[in-house]
């Protein structure tokens, strides 16, 4: 399966780019990340670190299809 | 026409406001989110907003049709600025218009409230030391020590 992930605000400075894409063995957006993290030393999920899957809110153990696009966000601070 | 709005410029909030104006409203408030010139201790010269715009609106317009659904006001709008701005200026207006007062601050802090948790926007506040940090990496820190 092969996923495009992009990387938001602290998360495009922890890797240092903002979209890659990822061939994962892995089946949820959580999988994914921990191989990202494997990718990128500097990436942690924060316990407020959010998930999109194609532009709409998703959680930890969404599953994934090819072709999908990952959005991670770091914890937010709007307003 | 989307009651949720993310812009670049500076907010026209005399337009916000106008916008807003509804015959069967005795009630109007208003919250404007303005930078200030310090946090947590450390002077601060300005602040930088990262908006991921097309889950911001959506999500923006969602928590607008929470809040007419769970206050019954009959208005509900914000507006949310990007990139770069000085101090005092508007990062954020809330408008609700509403029958009666109780209900339109009601509704205005349950915006304000959910948008700060909800949307995907990101603020880097940028000191007077030169020095520029995301807000939240002290939760990030703490994440951290806790492996």
């Amino acid at each position: 399966m092969r996923v495009k992930v992009r990387y938001f605000a602290a998360f495009r400075d922890d890797t240092g780019c903002s979209e890659e894409f990822v061939d994962s063995a892995g089946s949820t957006t959580g999988e994914v990340f921990e191989q990202c993290r494997s990718r990128h030393q500097g990436l942690h999920r924060h316990q407020a670190s959010m998930v999109a899957v194609n532009d709409e809110m998703a959680q930890w153990d969404t599953p994934l299809a090819d072709g999908d696009e990952v959005l991670f966000f770091p914890p937010v601070a709007g307003g | 026409m989307n009651r949720f709005t993310v812009t670049h410029d500076t907010i026209a909030l005399d337009a916000f406001r106008r916008g807003m104006d509804d015959p069967s409203c005795g009630a109007y408030v208003q919250f404007e989110g303005r930078v200030r010139n310090h946090n947590e201790g450390q002077p601060v010269l300005r602040l930088e907003y990262e908006i991921y715009e097309p889950l911001a609106v959506k999500e923006g317009e969602r928590i607008l049709d929470e809040a007419l659904a769970r206050y019954g006001v009959e208005k509900a709008a914000a507006e949310h600025r990007g990139g770069l701005m000085g101090l005092e200026e508007v990062a954020v207006v809330v408008g609700v218009s509403a029958a009666h007062r109780d209900e339109a601050f009601a509704a205005c802090r349950y915006i304000i409230d959910e948008l700060k948790i909800r949307l995907p926007i990101w603020k880097k506040e940028h000191y007077a030391s030169g020095e520029a940090r995301w807000v939240n990496c002290q939760r990030c820190a703490s994440a951290h020590d806790q492996g």
